[in-house]
């Protein structure tokens, strides 16, 4: 079974500053890491892998750096990582990320197989969009399970996968066929503490890279922010309230003074939630 | 770019921004809400949807269609008949068995014909699992852009549609166009839109569409369907009154301060992005705009910093009271009142107090 898993380096938003005075982002020292919600997707790869058999192929998009987080990868027991990178991709939307990374994995098919499966995180922590997964799905025809909380069966023989999807109001339990694209929720796994010869292994192992070219791209307009139909026209910080809020020093009061404040403002609240609290 | 503030950040800039639409799309016009039905309930996010298409239309001067898909029966035919109370001026209605569960197969291909036989020029849906798996598909179909999980959709003076979302991880807000592909598509999360009133409206006129599908060219089965158990679902993004705690309580024992809040004033509790990350709560509870928006009454925040990311999420709160120990803290910028104190010590004392003025006992005095 081959198995490929997409990640993305992503900037620790936790981390991310504002300047003050200008409004623009402060990228300086601002650390990146693997989008938590990947890892997910790897560490049920990986899962499928040791029980099943085959390889894991972890591919990621985005600048030469991003070689850090497939070293990572590689310690944690992926088989193999592929760092696609070149300038033609830099300013992708969604749609023009997912030409890329589909051409990609055609690619990597050739070289390494066709993948039974293929794995995201459910969204970015950078760009929250969820759009990625289904798209690259669309794009080599793949089957898709999306927000995906467990995975109950797979049969490489019927070539069957049975997964709980995560809706709106409870658990779909979907049967699909492979290859299938897969979008795996938070906290559904915990990533493995990698062996230590895997350790070894990762700090010299061969990282495959490709640019446009090599990936096999056939059409440089579809890349990058070119391949792009939307456009970011304007980048802004939200202005404040015009009314600055009351402050109070609750240090000073006490909380029935705060709470006369809260319902001197409201009129009305008081007896809205004297209603709400009987209702407990 | 003449019109960029001098905020602009590194991403912009750098497009082309001239709008060249190519012909084969100048015959995309009206805009369109698709209506998310699942089990035969409409989620409400179709409705606020309805209300923010319908300012658009009105601007644009064009129609609003709802786009109805779901099995054959009652539910999508009320589904159809209340988009036209929510404004719908026509509704397409795609009514096949094969759509009674969502499958992305069956629901691309109803959505994806619909929209090349009668051309939109502007698709909404919600933010929901339903409608990010199915937008991400229709758009890549479509080979035309997608914005996700907007904060605010308006049209420019040429007629194009300005989609703002939060960018960098919630720490700035950024302007989105397609200028040059149709559909315009943009999702919208739960409660980011107010909910439009409802006008009791006759039926209009509804154009049916096949969705030309059988069994068997559909892979996907759906097996079973579990649904949540009402214990199970937390009401966050629709309660009329929430308490919130961020790190500012410093420990996750501390998080059960905000939770005897909110059980005393008959609230849903809540938590800023970073206790998710710390695994201090669960993310079903996470406010902001990687979590729920919500709109209450009464939004109680304590020891949250009040980040853009939090902000967007919280915005549409009749009353904000934010709690925290730091006079600066941007929360400070959007609360509608600040209480500058350490929320460890005044979150018990204002359940003690709220907990004394609420009882029934106290309502009796009150009323005598």
């Amino acid at each position: 079974m081959h198995i490929v898993v997409c990640i993305k380096q992503v900037p620790d938003s936790a981390q991310i500053r504002v300047h003050p005075v200008t409004n623009t982002i402060m990228r300086q020292g601002v650390p990146t890491i693997i989008n938590p919600y990947d890892l997910f997707a790897l560490e049920a790869a990986l899962e499928l892998r040791d029980q099943f058999g085959g390889e894991v192929t972890v591919l990621t998009m985005g600048p030469p750096s991003a070689e850090d987080s497939l070293r990572k990868v590689l310690t944690f027991g992926a088989d193999r990582a592929v760092l696609l990178t070149d300038r033609f991709f830099a300013g992708a939307d969604t749609l023009a990320t997912t030409y890329a990374l589909a051409t990609a994995i055609r690619k990597i098919s050739t070289e390494f197989g066709a993948p039974d499966l293929v794995f995201t995180g459910k969204q970015t922590i950078d760009g929250d969009t969820a759009q990625v997964g289904p798209g690259i799905a669309k794009r080599l025809g793949l089957l898709q399970l999306t927000y995906v909380a467990k995975i109950s069966a797979l049969d490489l023989q019927a070539r069957t996968i049975d997964a709980e999807r995560r809706s709106e109001g409870g658990v779909q339990i979907l049967r699909t066929k492979l290859p299938c694209l897969v979008t795996m929720l938070e906290a559904t796994n915990q990533i493995r503490r990698g062996a230590m010869a895997d350790a070894l292994r990762a700090a010299r192992a061969p990282i495959v890279k490709w640019s446009a070219q090599d990936a096999g791209v056939e059409d440089i307009s579809k890349c990058g922010l070119r391949g792009s139909p939307t456009i970011v026209k304007r980048v802004f910080a939200p202005a404040a309230r015009s009314e600055k809020a009351e402050l109070i020093e609750g240090g000073e009061q006490p909380a029935e003074a705060v709470i006369d404040a809260i319902f001197k403002r409201q009129p009305g609240l008081e007896t809205e939630l004297a209603a709400l609290a009987r209702g407990y | 770019m003449s019109t960029a503030p001098k905020t602009t950040a590194p991403a912009a800039g750098r497009a082309a921004t001239k709008k060249e639409l190519p012909e084969h799309f100048k015959a995309y016009k009206h805009v369109w809400v698709f209506i998310e039905q699942e089990r035969g309930q409409v989620h409400p996010v179709s409705w606020e949807l309805m209300g923010a298409g319908r300012k658009l239309a009105d601007k644009l001067k064009v129609d609003l269609a709802a786009v109805v898909v779901g099995p054959e029966g009652e539910a999508t035919q009320s589904a159809a008949a209340e988009s036209f109370c929510y404004g719908a001026d026509l509704v397409y209605m795609i009514a096949d068995n094969l759509l009674a569960d969502y499958r992305n197969e069956s629901y691309t291909k109803a959505l994806t014909d619909v929209v090349n036989t009668y051309k939109p020029e502007i698709l909404l849906l919600g933010a929901t699992t339903l409608g990010r798996d199915l937008a991400g598909s229709v758009a890549t179909t479509l080979l035309t852009g997608l914005t996700a999980d907007c904060t605010e959709l308006d049209v420019d003076a040429d007629g194009s549609l300005a989609a703002t979302r939060p960018t960098f991880g919630g720490s700035l807000l950024c302007t989105i166009y397609t200028l040059n592909y149709r559909p315009q598509m943009a999702t919208v999360r739960p409660r980011v839109m107010p909910m439009p009133e409802r006008s009791a409206r006759p039926v209009g006129r509804v154009v049916s569409h096949p969705l030309g599908l059988v069994e068997d060219d559909i892979v996907t089965k759906v097996l079973s369907f579990l649904p949540d158990r009402d214990s199970a679902k937390s009401n966050l993004a629709y309660a009329d009154v929430v308490v919130a705690g961020g790190l500012g309580l410093g420990s996750p024992e501390n998080f059960q301060l905000v939770r005897q809040l909110a059980t005393v004033l008959g609230a849903e509790y809540g938590c800023s992005r970073p206790l998710v990350q710390k695994g201090w709560v669960t993310s079903d509870r996470q406010i902001g705009q990687t979590g729920k928006t919500i709109r209450p009454k009464l939004y109680i925040a304590a020891g949250i910093s009040g980040a853009i990311q939090h902000r967007v999420g919280v915005e549409g709160a009749d009353l904000i009271v934010a709690i925290n120990a730091d006079r600066n803290a941007p929360i400070f910028d959007f609360a509608h009142m600040g209480i500058v104190a350490d929320a460890i010590r005044l979150l018990p004392a204002l359940t003690a107090a709220f907990r004394a003025r609420l009882s029934p006992h106290s309502r009796d005095r009150i009323a005598s």
